[in-house]
């Protein structure tokens, strides 16, 4: 599609193009980030059975644009021991990373703005990036709860990357490909050719992962409320806050969608090869397939938030290294042992 | 054997996926939510909010100055002054309630041999002026004459367990 609409577009300068395609990404996503605080908001008061905030707009649904306007209009305050460069930057090394990724991202068949052969591998390489903002955050927030904040984020997501990456590498040797497009075309058949099912462990390991690289409930101790304020970002305030937050749920957004990619057979239609009901639904589009996914997964993040106490740290710790390492490990094996024999229906 | 089940179990998520279903439940439930200002709850005829002293039918002011309540105020918030009236009853010239002492515990409610002091279910109330917070004595017998129907409806209610 994208390929018909550049020769359409073909008077149009490359760099104009590029930008437009940029900004067909990144808005859409500011936008459902702003519309993600407000399910989440939601979700959380139905689970505690009341009804959120239903006061600004029609059912509330203008929340997210009050809290942002809020947010801009307030004060940018730098802390005077602060380092005031490192402090500006800060957020946006952390924001930067978590757009980018979404470079390589297909929302349908030939729908991606870099169709890299390394995405895996570009998603996981900015994906780590981020946690160098947290850092500096910490670090230049001159503050004894943003360090700590600081020092238990990156111990955290850097443990939980190992595993991460192993998972991506299980989805590595399913697919024979670091290219997301030929990852998602190689699940195809029924919603049982995903690769949900012979990576089912990996599948968890991975969600879970993310649910941590994000510094979600119930992993959330980088921003423990009760023991060090608000973590890594205590001292920031305004749009340097909101940067963060930005981040926080663009990565959960990019979470979902790779898990709805790698796992769930991205734009691929659940009623692939079942006889009457294919045929029903054959007029979807597939990126609304990749949406209904991503919307999945994200709910999954709400409902955890919801259920699950915060983890001690010495649990956090003890379930990245001593059981998702070993068990990412065994599967790789059994991935492989797969891969190798042939098994069908994934790897005839 | 045990410890093989159990490690299987956690291993298996089954502990989460039990909160998961509860809190999944609960996200159906019908919403207990009183939507405030359009919507209100209840209220016990044995409600404690903004003070008031009433009068008797004839027009009369039933406070006789006794300082019971002034006495009892476990936050002091009551500051009488009497005097003897020319018919000879003794009869009060200053009677001040300071809202922000005020506990709202109902002390001087019980403590009043003539059911002069009372609180009436007026929650919803703000002061924007310093010195707004003290109740005067008039201010307090306006509220009573105005609410007076609710009041004596709400001490009938209330008197058999008295």
């Amino acid at each position: 599609m994208i390929e018909t609409l550049d020769t359409a577009m073909g008077g149009i300068p490359q760099v104009v193009w590029i930008v437009i395609k940029i900004l067909a990404i990144v808005l859409p996503i500011m936008g459902s980030v702003a519309y993600l605080t407000l399910a989440e908001r939601k979700v959380i008061g139905y689970i505690q059975v009341r009804i959120g905030p239903n006061r600004v707009g029609p059912r509330g649904l203008l929340q997210p644009i009050a809290d942002g306007l809020k947010l801009m209009m307030k004060e940018v305050i730098i802390p005077t021991n602060a380092n005031r460069f490192l402090f500006i930057l800060a957020p946006i090394l952390v924001l930067a990373p978590s757009l980018a990724a979404w470079a390589v991202v297909p929302f349908d068949e030939g729908m991606v703005l870099a169709d890299i052969d390394a995405s895996i591998l570009y998603i996981l390489a900015l994906t780590s990036m981020s946690v160098y903002g947290v850092i500096i955050a910490g670090w230049a927030s001159n503050s004894k709860y943003a360090f700590i904040g600081a020092l238990r984020s990156a111990a955290q997501v850097v443990s939980y990357e190992i595993a991460m990456g192993f998972a991506l590498v299980g989805v590595l040797i399913a697919a024979g490909s670091m290219n997301l497009t030929d990852v998602v075309m190689k699940q195809q058949g029924s919603f049982l050719h995903w690769f949900w099912v012979p990576l089912l462990p990996l599948f968890m390991v991975y969600f879970i992962s993310g649910v941590a690289e994000t510094n979600r409930a119930p992993f959330d101790v980088a921003e423990g409320e009760s023991e060090i304020v608000a973590g890594f970002h205590v001292e920031y305030s305004g749009m340097t806050f909101a940067l963060f937050f930005l981040a926080e749920y663009a990565n959960m957004i990019l979470v979902s969608i790779l898990c709805a990619l790698m796992f769930f057979g991205g734009w691929l239609s659940p009623f692939q090869g079942i006889p009457v009901l294919e045929g029903l639904f054959a007029w979807v589009p597939g990126i609304a397939w990749v949406l209904a996914k991503t919307a999945f997964f994200l709910f999954c993040f709400l409902w955890f938030r919801a259920t699950f106490p915060r983890y001690r740290y010495d649990q956090i710790m003890r379930l990245g290294w001593k059981v998702f390492i070993p068990i990412t490990i065994v599967w790789l094996l059994v991935a492989g042992a797969m891969v190798l024999g042939n098994v069908a229906p994934w790897f005839d | 054997m045990n410890t093989v089940v159990n490690y299987f179990r956690s291993l298996m998520l089954w502990e989460l996926l039990m909160g998961l279903k509860l809190t999944g439940r609960y996200l159906f439930a019908k919403k207990i939510t009183v939507q405030y200002p359009e919507e209100k709850t209840p209220q016990s005829p044995r409600f404690r909010g903004l003070h008031a002293l009433r009068r008797y039918p004839n027009g009369e002011e039933r406070c006789i100055a006794c300082k019971l309540c002034e006495a009892v105020c476990p936050a002091l918030a009551i500051t009488i002054e009497s005097e003897q009236r020319a018919d000879g009853t003794r009869r009060t010239t200053r009677y001040d309630i300071d809202l922000f002492k005020c506990i709202y515990c109902g002390f001087c409610e019980e403590s009043c041999p003539v059911d002069s002091i009372v609180e009436t279910r007026i929650f919803e109330y703000h002061f924007e002026k310093r010195g707004e917070n003290i109740m005067t004595k008039e201010q307090l017998l306006t509220i009573g004459d105005k609410y007076e129907q609710q009041l004596a409806s709400d001490r009938a209610q209330d008197a058999r367990y008295r």
